[in-house]
């Protein structure tokens, strides 16, 4: 027993129970544990089997929520990963003595807590004082309803999560960049190569790896986001800029039906578990590599 | 001679054009910086002005880019209001709680996964990694349920206790922070270790003299990103607590200081500056570590 006790393999698992103790008991449990509630009646007395899932597909707002989640994730994550890019690369330009100054200052929107900076956009969107209007009107356009029209509610959702996650496409970029060797770009310009050719053939093939993993990343965070979404329109006007998380949370906190807000949590499953196994071929593929 | 003369001016000429294109493109880098620098700090910036500002100004409307009058009376109300400074204490203790229980846990996790090895550890260091996919949003509707369960199991209140935060927040910190620690871990050379316990050191000397030293950057990183995400969370707080003195600060500032349609914008905004102020010092004196951070394991975007 104490030969049992000693060997380095019992040390071992012993340092790491605490970490299995959490996991198990509060991720992988609570995961299971919500497809067993999804199963129940609202008041979670009866089972009723598929019977939450076949009332939500029966609900118009449901799926206006699906295609929101969809049309909110695709494009937030398009716009972050093209505006990371290019201002990785107008930051790898510059000379590199300034090169922190600029990095500093970008990354700040990653660093406010999202709650936070999702406050100061509601109030440059507000309907009477809004600070863009005023703006805007200087140049002579209307006013514009950031936050009453369903289209432009659904541009402002898009346009807070594109500005809270630009910087960090940004500064994965960034690094990507500075790791790919300058010989490849001297031996492409002595073969002739043109700026695009030089992007085409060199950058883009090298960064593609890590171009890969962030927005797999992204789209799994983005998919899941719920501060932005419920501090600056809690869904509205009408359930219109609704996304899984913050339907859940109407459903399951506020409207006090638990197994119908898990129902409409789990669809966020699928899209994960996809990610999920791309992330995790691409980080082997980057093992193998090192 | 004269061919010799055309080639060189060729030659010339097209440097010269390098020159101009690589000038022209300096120019537009710098252009574009400026550009997407003012989008990004245009939401600071205007909760500093809007901070500064009497009900009164903010309510003319006439030039929301600039204070006419500026005073502190928005900082020194929240300051000094108990509500504030409760949401305040709320959140530091929390997220301090976190770090402490997050370090603990991924430090001796990450050492053990790292290189001691034991049966399953691979499977588990993957699968601290998926788990850190799973993301709260689809967690905190079985959270919820399960601690009310267990209320009424065991009769202890947890929902509605600030303390709930420090048992629900480590999943969102510890799988990450593992994940970059083994990473830290794994890179210390194999050599260091054997040359200790040859000289007679157990496994938590060899972790508290060897690893914990030289891995100290990525403590540092991972320790700034247990604090971030504890302090930025906002949905836990919002699903399990409701009284006003159990609140922590991002919570505390959309709920209480938005009162039905009564919107003070000076003093939500200057909440909301006070709340963003700890991380976004900690990344003023520590940008190095926190950027170490993020890049290390490819993080949340």
């Amino acid at each position: 027993m104490k030969k049992f006790l000693r060997r380095k393999s019992t040390i071992a698992l012993v340092m790491a129970l605490p970490l299995i103790v959490v996991i198990t008991s509060l991720v992988i449990y609570p995961a299971f544990f919500s497809i067993y509630l999804a199963t129940l009646n609202k008041s979670m007395e009866h089972f009723v089997g598929l019977g939450n899932f076949s009332f939500l597909f029966k609900r118009e707002t449901f799926w206006m929520v699906v295609k929101q989640s969809i049309i909110f994730a695709v494009s937030a994550v398009l716009f972050k990963a093209l505006i990371g890019f290019f201002v990785a690369h107008c930051v790898h330009n510059v000379p590199t003595r300034g090169q922190r100054k600029w990095r500093g200052m970008l990354l700040v929107p990653w660093v406010i807590p999202p709650a936070m900076s999702t406050l100061a956009w509601l109030w440059l969107f507000d309907p009477s004082y809004s600070a863009f209007n005023w703006l805007l009107e200087r140049i002579g356009v209307g006013p514009v309803p950031w936050l009453g029209d369903p289209y432009w509610a659904r541009f402002a959702v898009i346009l807070v999560n594109v500005w809270v996650g630009a910087p960090f496409f940004m500064i994965m970029y960034l690094a990507a960049l500075k790791s790919v060797p300058e010989q490849l770009y001297e031996a492409a310009a002595i073969d002739g190569a043109n700026w695009w050719q030089k992007m085409w053939y060199v950058t883009l093939p090298m960064m593609r790896n890590i171009i890969a993993i962030t927005a797999l990343f992204s789209l799994i965070v983005t998919f899941a986001n719920f501060d932005i979404v419920r501090v600056l329109t809690a869904g509205g006007p009408v359930d219109q800029t609704h996304v899984f998380a913050t339907y859940a949370f109407n459903l399951g906190i506020q409207g006090n039906d638990i197994p119908l807000g898990a129902c409409v949590s789990l669809f966020m499953l699928p899209i994960l578990a996809v990610a999920a196994i791309f992330i995790l071929r691409d980080i082997g593929r980057r093992g193998n590599e090192a | 001679m004269a061919a010799q003369a055309t080639l060189d001016r060729v030659a010339h000429a097209h440097h010269g054009s390098v020159r101009r294109d690589r000038r022209r493109a300096l120019i537009w880098s710098y252009v574009f910086l400026l550009i997407f620098v003012i989008f990004f700090l245009t939401p600071p910036i205007y909760m500093f002005i809007t901070s500064l500002k009497t009900s009164a100004e903010i309510s003319t409307g006439s030039m929301p880019w600039w204070v006419s009058d500026p005073t502190l009376s928005n900082y020194v109300e929240l300051l000094t209001s108990p509500i504030y400074l409760t949401f305040f204490r709320n959140s530091v203790m929390v997220a301090l709680l976190v770090v402490v229980v997050t370090m603990l846990v991924s430090i001796l996790a990450a050492f053990s996964l790292a290189r001691m090895k034991f049966w399953g550890s691979a499977t588990l260091a993957t699968g601290v990694f998926l788990t850190y996919l799973i993301p709260d949003t689809l967690l905190f509707i079985p959270l919820f349920k399960i601690f009310a369960y267990l209320n009424e199991l065991t009769g202890i209140e947890f929902i509605n206790r600030w303390w709930i935060l420090v048992i629900v927040y480590p999943t969102l910190t510890i799988p990450f922070c593992t994940w970059i620690m083994i990473g830290y871990f794994s890179s210390i050379p194999k050599e260091l270790d054997e040359a200790a316990l040859i000289d007679g050191a157990g496994y938590l000397q060899l972790l508290t003299k060897i690893f914990i030293p030289v891995a100290l950057p990525g403590i540092i990183a991972a320790t700034i990103f247990a604090f971030t995400v504890s302090w930025a969370q906002f949905l836990y707080p919002l699903a399990f607590t409701t009284s006003t003195d159990q609140l922590v600060l991002p919570v505390g500032i959309v709920t209480t200081l938005i009162k039905g349609d009564v919107f003070n914008w000076g003093q939500i905004m200057t909440g909301a500056l006070l709340g963003a102020a700890p991380p976004l010092i900690i990344y003023a004196f520590l940008m190095d570590y926190y950027i170490a951070g993020l890049t290390a394991g490819a993080t949340k975007g």
